[in-house]
């Protein structure tokens, strides 16, 4: 059962067309990786799953209900940056998810369910290997520890879907394994189905289950805006000797050259 | 031979360094002042610290035998609660205006050019009018200077507000936030350290409109006094007077500085001390 689905979909800004013709499935349970050259439509088409955009035609179902057109609990997000709040201290930004659905007014739980959200939220600070830093801010966090809080806090409300926007871009090498390490068994753990937009072939094969390469199919050197980019290659990974970049794939890292 | 740009005083020798300007500059009155009053005993423009001392003890220390009141106090009374008032309700009038500006593409559409329009207006020039509507009472001197800070500080707040990562908001919503919800939690907490750092600010003009406000049409306030005693070249309380404002304004500025670094530690970055 496809949890995502891509109907056709194509996103239109006056005469420039960004993504054409897009139709994809994202399976319960699935780690799709998206990647593709810069320019190529990956970051519109995370903003197509989260809400952020609406297509101009086509149409995007979650669990076969049409998409609201703006982002909601049922689709967590990871960004390369600004992902935490900076006012509030670990175990806050983890609370807030809880905080929001079980208190529309005051956003803030009190009594015996604010003690059950931060007992949720401790277990997953935990988990992400943050149980020293539950009074942290995350100025005082270093980049890595921040990208386990916005994970963790993503997670708190358990979304059908989480989306990543090359969550782990900005972290040294070292630091960006640990990551690959912790999303992996996230994933395993608490059955997500992740849509995972990245720059590294590698990342993308390594943590994916899927991977799905964006490019412009065709190319009008006279009018380059005219046409759009699409899922050009959809790969399947289904035992580890697949998870080899192919060789096709080995230009697409490269930037792309407009004209 | 360290270049002078890496050559830092310490601790100790900066607190001395910063006295040294201010020491000489009362040294020169000092010696300014002992010179005229040599040559002219009754001189009112430079009055030594002896005559000085005398004006703040009429001024500070003794009832006015006219009202009962204590001058100094009574006038300090009188314009803290004006400013006060009137901040006040800056404050609370920006924070309403700010955050919607900021975070709601319609109220930014309907108000944001009417706040711009307002705040180009010089708010002196708009105290006849005040005057003609409020009357000469304590009404238009508060109006005055809530006219006069709040649209600035309603463009600052509103652009601080907008300029919160898209990022941040989305996140919200994904963490099932409504429009009230990332207003309240994530919009509110982030604006007030900058609400802060705009009333300090804005306290600056704030005294401009209340001195001039004061000096116009009123019969007590700092500004009044200054401006009653300048008709008899009274030098003598005048300059105990600015001291005293310049004082009242150091302290309100220390305070409100204070006040949000307690609160609002995370908006305060631990310096690197150069």
């Amino acid at each position: 059962m496809s949890v995502l689905s891509f109907r056709n979909v194509w996103v239109e800004y006056g005469s420039k067309i960004v993504l054409e013709k897009v139709s994809l499935d994202v399976a319960e349970g699935a780690f799709v990786s998206i990647i593709g050259p810069s320019g190529a439509g990956k970051s519109t088409f995370l903003r197509l799953a989260l809400g952020q955009e609406a297509p101009s035609r086509g149409e995007i179902l979650l669990d076969g209900e049409p998409l609201s057109p703006e982002p909601g609990p049922d689709r967590g997000v990871v960004f390369q940056r600004y992902s935490v709040f900076p006012h509030m201290n670990a175990l806050d930004n983890v609370t807030f998810g809880l905080d929001c659905a079980g208190s529309p007014l005051r956003g803030r739980l009190g009594g015996k369910a604010r003690k059950a959200a931060r007992e949720t939220a401790k277990a997953l600070l935990a988990r992400v290997g943050l149980e020293h830093n539950f009074k942290t801010y995350p100025r005082a966090l270093s980049g890595g520890m921040q990208q386990r809080l916005a994970l963790a806090q993503a997670l708190v409300t358990r979304p059908r879907i989480l989306l990543l926007d090359e969550p782990f871009g900005a972290l040294d090498p070292g630091v960006r394994l640990d990551m690959h390490g912790l999303i992996t068994e996230l994933w395993a753990e608490h059955r997500l189905t992740i849509l995972m937009v990245t720059h590294d072939i590698k990342e993308a094969f390594k943590l994916g289950t899927r991977v799905v390469a964006f490019d412009k199919r065709r190319h009008d050197p006279q009018a380059p805006h005219r046409y759009g980019s699409t899922a050009v290659y959809d790969f399947p990974l289904d035992d580890k000797k697949s998870r080899v970049v192919p060789p096709v794939l080995a230009g697409l890292s490269a930037p792309s050259t407009p004209g | 031979m360290r270049r002078l740009l890496n050559a830092r005083p310490r601790v100790g020798g900066r607190l001395l360094l910063g006295l040294l300007p201010i020491l000489a500059l009362v040294l020169l009155y000092l010696v300014i002042a002992t010179a005229r009053h040599t040559e002219n005993p009754r001189d009112k423009i430079t009055p030594i610290p002896a005559a000085m001392a005398a004006g703040i003890q009429t001024m500070a220390f003794e009832p006015d035998p006219r009202t009962g009141e204590v001058p100094l106090v009574a006038d300090t009374k009188a314009s803290l609660r004006r400013l006060g008032i009137a901040m006040g309700l800056a404050a609370a009038t920006t924070l309403v205006l700010g955050l919607t500006i900021g975070l709601l593409p319609y109220v930014r559409a309907s108000l944001g050019p009417l706040v711009a329009a307002i705040s180009v207006i010089p708010p002196i020039a708009v105290l006849p009018i005040l005057f003609i509507v409020f009357g000469l009472g304590e009404t238009s001197k508060i109006v005055l200077i809530f006219v006069g800070v709040t649209p600035v500080m309603v463009r600052d707040l509103a652009g601080h507000v907008a300029a919160i990562p898209e990022e941040q908001i989305v996140k919200a919503q994904t963490l099932g936030a409504s429009t009230w919800l990332t207003l309240l939690r994530v919009a509110l907490p982030q604006a007030l350290p900058r609400l802060i750092d705009s009333l300090r600010l804005s306290l600056c003009p704030a005294w401009v409109y209340l001195i001039s406000a004061e000096a116009i049409a009123s019969d007590v306030g700092l500004g009044y006094r200054i401006f009653l005693v300048r008709r008899y070249l009274a030098m003598d309380i005048i300059l105990p007077y600015v001291v005293w404002i310049s004082l009242l304004a150091v302290i309100m500025d220390l305070g409100l500085q204070a006040w949000s670094r307690t609160s609002f530690a995370w908006a305060h970055p631990p310096r690197n001390v150069r």
